[in-house]
């Protein structure tokens, strides 16, 4: 079965292309936007041959002067764990986007061709288990860099993000009970069907509370503003205070990667994945692309959410975030996995 | 003495505010308000069709700088309908000025009238700090700050000093050509 690893490393190596590409242009997104909200114009400078295409190559222009600035390593930094917290960081995020289903099976040339790189039956376990591996390069670089700001952001960040996974897996459940597995592409199967004969069986009509919680707790759990913490600029520079170079990029790359991994598996657990509304066979080249350009298209609207959200909130205090975590976001969590069951068990799933 | 007192209601957090959802949707709904407006509005000019610019920003050197009617810019010496500078040399803006960037001589006008007139009026915009109190002090309204020009810049500190002919237009500023770098910080750069 050569053709098939071949097959699964040529769509890994595609989805992880993805990911590197909306992240650079996240970073196009997140200016212009925020620009454009704030009645300003935004980075517009950069040109090539006098071509300026309203800021594009911003980001090509970045990760020139990161990769060309100097990496520097503070005296009294662990020098390993330095190196090694930015690979972690943006590795773990990078293989959970491997596990997001782009697209179900299409039949092409005689045989079936799935469109999700890692096919598995835990599918969701494995994107949680990755996000919270991802944990550790935050952590490891605010410990590693012998900084007391590195320090405390990392603690900032251990803190938040270890109590949103919690939430982000407890509103998970309910979802997962919902639709009775944890297999990602069967999950996006069964939102197949409709309701009432008009309305597309998507998470979030059935799951409108989830959705709330799981946005919020995404948010979170991406580390950027509202819940920035971790980095909060204007306090503690944060876990990447003693990061230069690419390495920095690495880590600025990342939180682009895991605003996509959230955004996917809103899309994916919520939106109705690869599913276009009201069209219920989808198969043969132009089915894959359909599903291909369905399941991108949401992601980058879940995106441009957050995007919004971002620009739109003023950081939340430290403990404000615990609190909104633990004592708010978690009992609702726990309410919506229970009235999720009683719902289950009342009206038998479907 | 009556004391006023003001009592400032505390904005009321009811279960509303302090839900938070709504008025994160409020916050939303005006920055979402502000990216579409002004997206259209990008979109419109250009397209041609609309007026109204989608930002606020002003693209400084490619746009020119937007002054105040009242800005204090570069200054100019001021002519009598005859052509003649208006400065009688009296020293009252040499001695306001609080940089001690001006430097007057005077000499004996051929008008008796006037007495006496400026040999030489020398101002060094590189120490001026553009307080304005010169055309203040001036009792014949010969200097005005009003040439529109704040792009005042030039290689060396000598280049900086305006004479009587430049602040009053009859000769053109012509800056000395830009001194090969020197890198030894001793050698100055050749005039």
């Amino acid at each position: 079965m050569t053709a098939d690893r071949i097959f699964t490393a040529v769509k890994v190596a595609l989805a992880l292309a993805f990911g590197m590409n909306i992240a650079g242009l996240l970073g196009w997104v997140e200016r212009k936007q925020s620009a454009v909200m704030q009645d300003r114009i935004g980075a517009n400078r950069a040109s090539i041959f006098g071509l300026r295409l309203i800021g594009l190559f911003h980001p090509i222009a970045d990760a020139l002067k990161m990769m060309t600035k100097e990496d520097f390593v503070p005296k009294n930094a662990n020098r390993l764990l330095h190196a090694a917290a930015p690979m972690i960081a943006l590795g773990f995020g990078l293989l959970c986007l491997a596990a997001l289903p782009f697209g179900g099976t299409v039949t092409v040339a005689g045989r079936l061709w799935s469109l999700q790189p890692i096919e598995s039956s835990v599918g969701l376990l494995f994107v949680l288990a990755m996000l919270s591996l991802g944990v550790h390069g935050v952590v490891m670089a605010g410990y590693a860099s012998g900084s007391n700001y590195g320090l405390l952001g990392g603690l900032r960040g251990a803190a938040q993000m270890i109590s949103y996974e919690v939430c982000l897996a407890s509103t998970l459940a309910a979802a997962a009970f919902l639709y009775g597995t944890l297999d990602l592409q069967q999950m996006v199967r069964w939102q197949g069907h409709s309701l009432g004969g008009w309305l597309p069986a998507w998470g979030i009509f059935l799951q409108p509370l989830g959705f709330v919680l799981f946005l919020t707790a995404g948010a979170a759990e991406t580390k950027r503003a509202p819940f920035d913490v971790p980095e909060g600029e204007s306090e503690i520079v944060g876990y990447h205070v003693e990061y230069s170079g690419m390495k920095f990029g690495m880590f600025l790359i990342s939180d682009f990667i895991e605003s996509i991994v959230i955004a996917g598996l809103i899309a994916t657990i919520y939106l109705g994945g690869w599913q276009v509304p009201w069209v219920t066979t989808l198969d043969g080249i132009s089915g894959g692309i359909l599903m291909l350009i369905s399941f991108t298209v949401k992601v980058l609207l879940v995106l441009f959410l957050l995007m919004q959200i971002r620009w739109t909130l003023p950081r939340f205090r430290f403990d404000q975030v615990l609190d909104l975590g633990w004592k708010n976001i978690l009992p609702l969590a726990l309410f919506n996995f229970l009235a999720t069951v009683w719902a289950v068990y009342l009206w038998g799933g479907r | 003495m009556a004391t006023r007192i003001a009592t400032v209601q505390r904005p009321k957090r009811d279960l509303e505010v302090q839900i938070y959802l709504w008025e994160v949707w409020k916050g939303l709904g005006v920055t979402f308000r502000h990216l579409f407006v002004n997206m259209g509005r990008h979109v419109l000019r250009s397209l041609g069709l609309g007026r109204v610019p989608g930002a606020v920003t002003i693209q400084y050197p490619e746009d020119p700088a937007m002054l105040g009617r009242r800005a204090r810019t570069r200054h100019r010496l001021l002519k009598r309908a005859d052509g003649s500078p208006r400065c009688t040399a009296c020293l009252l803006c040499e001695t306001i000025c609080p940089a001690k960037c001006i430097r007057i001589t005077a000499e004996d006008s051929p008008d008796v009238m006037v007495e006496k007139r400026a040999k030489t009026f020398d101002i060094d915009i590189g120490m001026c700090v553009f307080c304005g109190y010169c055309v203040e002090a001036c009792p014949v309204d010969a200097i005005h700050m009003d040439s529109n020009e704040v792009e005042i810049c030039s290689y060396t500190r000598k280049d900086m000093i305006w004479n009587i002919q430049e602040l009053l237009g009859d000769k053109k500023k012509t800056p000395s050509a830009h001194p090969a770098p020197t890198h030894a910080a001793s050698a100055p750069p050749k005039p």
